[in-house]
């Protein structure tokens, strides 16, 4: 399905939920809202026409001046129809919570765990939501945000492990 | 060779006595016969195996049996970038290595963190293990490799075999 028929087949049953459609350079880009963020993905991923049957990838994005402050990105491809869909979300640092993915694409656990990691970002109904770059006793917060200093609060200086002699 | 050599010649022109001090000799041995620990963390890495290989062939200067064990090397060549996580696991399998052994900071990222200033990487290996040899470069030429042995083996010849070192740490067994 070329990348009008898909925006106008989400724009026919989704409507409501579509926040903004973006087709660029053949790349198309919908933000739909987070409480149907689930809902449409199982559309896409059940519905023979669109069928997308593979997450590329997922990440996270931080607008600090925005007032929905975090955003949360899909890429989702279909390996039969070779076609590809750029989902968007956004997230506000109040509530910071994004249904999971998981149980439509088993690939999402992973990824959605390294945009918890980094970002801080939690999702709902996740199988196991842990640190998966860092440690899991990593205090300092979420590298990724904006705020976050880009030198760390300490850690890479602070070598536990070593006796106050082996130093 | 570092050896003294003192040969009473006959006449077919071979030597037959050498003498020299049981600690040169030693840390002749020592010098020739250093085991590197594989221990690849980046792009580094990919020079060190280039300096192993055949076209320049690190045995020449007895460094070239590498070993995947702490247990058998006496030499970390730590060539890489080296984050936070990494580092107990160094620190562990330098204090899992037998004495006399010795440690090369191969490359800008082991030796200061490079570029690489962010909350994740270590700046600089020497900050939780003793280098004995610091190589810069990104990455450091096989031939700076060499350099950097070269430079350890004449270190290892002012070793004291028989005496405590001054420099010598002590090692934690924390973890």
């Amino acid at each position: 399905m070329v990348l009008q028929e898909l925006a106008g087949r989400l724009q026919h049953d989704f409507s409501a939920a579509l926040v903004r459609t973006v087709e660029w350079r053949g790349e198309l880009s919908v933000t739909v809202m987070r409480d149907r963020l689930h809902e449409i993905a199982l559309f896409l991923r059940n519905d023979p026409a669109m069928d997308f049957d593979y997450i590329v990838h997922v990440s996270s994005v931080d607008w600090p001046d925005d007032e929905e402050r975090f955003e949360v990105v899909y890429e989702l491809y279909s390996i039969r129809k070779r076609h590809q869909i750029r989902l968007k979300t956004r997230v506000p640092e109040s509530d910071c919570v994004v249904d999971s993915l998981t149980d439509i694409w088993k690939g999402a656990d992973f990824m959605e765990r390294e945009v918890y990691d980094m970002m801080g970002i939690r999702f709902r109904n996740h199988p196991d939501l842990r640190r998966i770059l860092l440690p899991d006793d990593y205090t300092e917060g979420y590298p990724l945000r904006k705020d976050f200093p880009l030198r760390g609060k300490g850690w890479r200086d602070t070598f536990e492990f070593l006796d106050e002699t082996a130093r | 060779m570092g050896l003294i050599q003192i040969g009473r010649h006959d006449k077919d022109g071979t030597s037959d006595i050498i003498t020299t001090t049981v600690e040169k000799a030693v840390n002749w041995g020592r010098k020739g016969s250093l085991w590197p620990m594989t221990f690849g963390l980046a792009c580094c890495a990919i020079e060190m195996i280039a300096a192993v290989s055949s076209r320049y062939d690190m045995d020449r200067y007895g460094a070239g049996v590498f070993r995947a064990s702490p247990r058998q090397s006496d030499l970390m060549i730590v060539a890489g970038t080296v984050c936070r996580r990494m580092a107990p696991v160094i620190r562990k399998l330098y204090d899992q290595m037998p004495e006399p052994k010795y440690v090369i900071a191969m490359g800008s990222c082991a030796t200061s963190g490079n570029i690489y200033d962010s909350y994740s990487v270590v700046q600089g290996v020497d900050r939780f293990v003793p280098v004995d040899i610091y190589v810069p470069g990104c990455p450091p030429t096989p031939e700076a490799l060499f350099d950097g042995i070269l430079k350890l083996q004449e270190r290892i010849m002012l070793k004291r075999v028989f005496l405590k070192q001054p420099d010598q740490v002590k090692p934690s067994f924390k973890i």
